[in-house]
């Protein structure tokens, strides 16, 4: 099982999920964030004064796969949120130890 | 003494009530105290109409004061600072309401209106003794009482424009102690000095006659100039000016604004003390200049920074009342327009680069805005002030009304305003720093370290504003 992260544009959020859906992955924890890799913020204005804003609003989608839908989860997100341009996001992938369904115990793949 | 040519006034008695007027008549040739009686209750009947008018006014303008304070200056300050201390931000004007109520009730109305001496009312009034329902000298056609709720509301906020210099970092116990000490022994006297009977500044008789006609100088400039020393007694909050702490939210401050806006034409036409045509006057140029200024601050702010911000804006606009309300019942429309647009240039410029330079933390601009608009506007009623307008300081000998302000031909009216403006800063240098002392010795003023990082809501109240997890 793989955790994956993707850290995305907001206004992207619509759209990876749709894809994600169409692949096959149902699941996934949706987190509002604020963060920056390489882009620059922004300035504002408050009483004259500029100040940069340089944290900027992020969405982050987590969900857990079996093995088996990694690619097609990575390429429903890239196909996506892919601009071109600086600001796109990252994805991060990591093995996860286990996983249960809380309702009925179920464990492993089938607990997804 | 009644003859057959005192017939030819019959006419007249046809005008207003006619049956009563229709037995008079009858009588007319034998009945001089039943003719003098119909006149005495007419005479009563007009009295009665005006006050009905006057006073249906002068309620609603007290309410409409009252609204500027609550919530209306509350919103304004309370969107400006962060979020973790909007409630605390509130709450202090909120307290006004309660606290300068009860002071005024008690010794607050005498010692501005009461009669003492040039500098100081008297305890004649204290608990509103003698404060009935029949009219008072200072508003012949309302009761006293209305005069004494109207003022009252004046006495409220006040004390909540200083709120806005010291945001974020007051202990509220100390807030409450300050402020109600400074109501009673800055804003009373003050207020004494140019709108009570035989005060030092008052426009009619006074030694320096100022022509304030809702509170350029008892206001904006005694407000503006405690904030400005508050300021810097308290010291800047954690981070100023390095960390940015813009606004939580611009959205409450609009409404705030917009509601100061609104709530200003009880404040300035209000002060007209009636329903007539000088309320006209004073109504009309509070907007003319709101809307001027809100102008002018944003052209400045587009030039100055590139774009013009809603801060901008309504900044703008609340700098114009503050100029204009000196002014309000002494100038023409016109007149309004160039004070408005002047005060949102000037009040912009001390905002931007006189605050920056000289480094106070005067939180939400009210030395600024208040202190340096009244300041403004009170000069600037001297020159503008015309009799036309407002024969405020009455006829000559020949029955032609004394000019008012310099554009009208009294070149010494601008010494008379630059002498109100001087003693209130005067007064609210030294009564401020004297209070503040006095409260800090006994009280503390500023919350610790910890409490101001963790917000006054959390700290001082136990309470958060807002609740996103519910």
């Amino acid at each position: 099982m793989l955790k994956i992260e993707a850290v995305l544009q907001p206004s992207k959020l619509d759209a990876v999920k749709d894809a994600l859906l169409e692949a096959g992955i149902e699941g996934m924890t949706i987190l509002e964030a604020r963060g920056h890799g390489r882009q620059k913020g922004h300035t504002e204005f408050y009483r004259g004064r500029e100040y940069t804003v340089d944290l900027l609003p992020k969405v982050k989608i987590e969900m857990v796969v079996p093995d088996h839908l990694k690619e097609k989860a990575i390429e429903a997100i890239i196909g996506a949120a892919r601009t071109g341009r600086i600001g796109d996001g990252k994805i991060f992938i990591s093995s996860v130890d286990e996983a249960i369904r809380i309702r009925n115990d179920e464990r492993g793949e089938t607990a997804l | 003494m009644w003859r057959r040519s005192n017939l030819l006034l019959l006419p007249l008695f046809l005008i207003p009530s006619t049956l009563a007027m229709a037995q008079t008549t009858a009588a007319v040739a034998g009945s001089q105290p039943a003719t003098q009686a119909q006149i005495a209750e007419l005479q009563q009947a007009v009295r009665n109409a005006q006050t009905s008018g006057d006073n249906g006014w002068m309620l609603m303008s007290a309410a409409l004061v009252l609204l500027m304070t609550g919530p209306g200056l509350a919103l304004y300050y309370g969107g400006l600072v962060r979020r973790k201390n909007i409630l605390s931000t509130m709450m202090q004007s909120f307290a006004m309401m309660g606290l300068v109520t009860i002071l005024w009730a008690v010794a607050g109305y005498s010692l501005a209106f009461g009669h003492g001496n040039a500098f100081i009312g008297g305890l004649q009034h204290m608990f509103l003794r003698g404060v009935g329902l029949g009219p008072s000298e200072y508003a012949p056609t309302i009761p006293e009482q209305t005069y004494m709720i109207y003022q009252l509301m004046f006495a409220i906020i006040t004390p909540a424009l200083i709120t806005g210099a010291f945001a974020e970092r007051m202990k509220f116990s100390a807030m409450a102690v300050f402020l109600s000490l400074w109501s009673l022994f800055v804003y009373s006297p003050m207020a004494h000095m140019v709108w009570g009977a035989g005060g030092f500044l008052n426009s009619s008789g006074g030694h320096f006659p100022s022509l304030d006609f809702a509170g350029g100088t008892v206001v904006h400039v005694t407000s503006g100039v405690s904030a400005l020393v508050t300021a810097i007694y308290l010291g800047k909050r954690l981070g100023y000016p390095k960390t940015a702490m813009p606004p939580h939210s611009m959205v409450l401050s609009f409404i705030g604004a917009c509601l100061l806006w609104v709530g200003w034409f009880g404040f300035n036409a209000g002060s007209a003390l009636n329903s007539g045509p000088l309320a006209t006057s004073a109504f009309i140029n509070t907007h003319f200049a709101a809307a001027a200024a809100a102008l002018g601050w944003t052209v400045t702010e587009w030039i100055h920074n590139g774009k013009p911000t809603a801060l901008g804006g309504i900044s703008g606009a609340v700098a114009g009342l503050v100029a204009i309300t000196p002014a309000s019942g002494f100038v023409q429309p016109m007149s309004a327009l160039l004070i408005g647009v002047l005060a949102g240039i000037f009040c912009s410029f001390m905002v931007f680069e006189v605050k920056s330079r000289l480094g106070y933390d005067d939180s939400l601009d009210a030395f600024g805005v208040h202190g340096a608009g009244g300041t403004l506007g009170a000069l600037l009623t001297g020159i503008f002030a015309v009799s036309s307008i407002n024969a405020a300081f009455g006829n000559d000998s020949s029955g032609k009304p004394l000019p008012t302000g310099v554009i009208d031909g009294h070149w010494g009216q601008l010494g008379n305003q630059a002498a109100g403006v001087a003693i209130a800063w005067g007064i609210s240098l030294v009564g401020t720093l004297v209070l503040l002392f006095i409260v800090d010795k006994v009280i503390g003023l500023r919350v610790s370290p910890e409490h101001e990082s963790a917000g006054l809501d959390l700290s001082q109240h136990g309470e958060e504003g807002y609740d996103f997890n519910t």
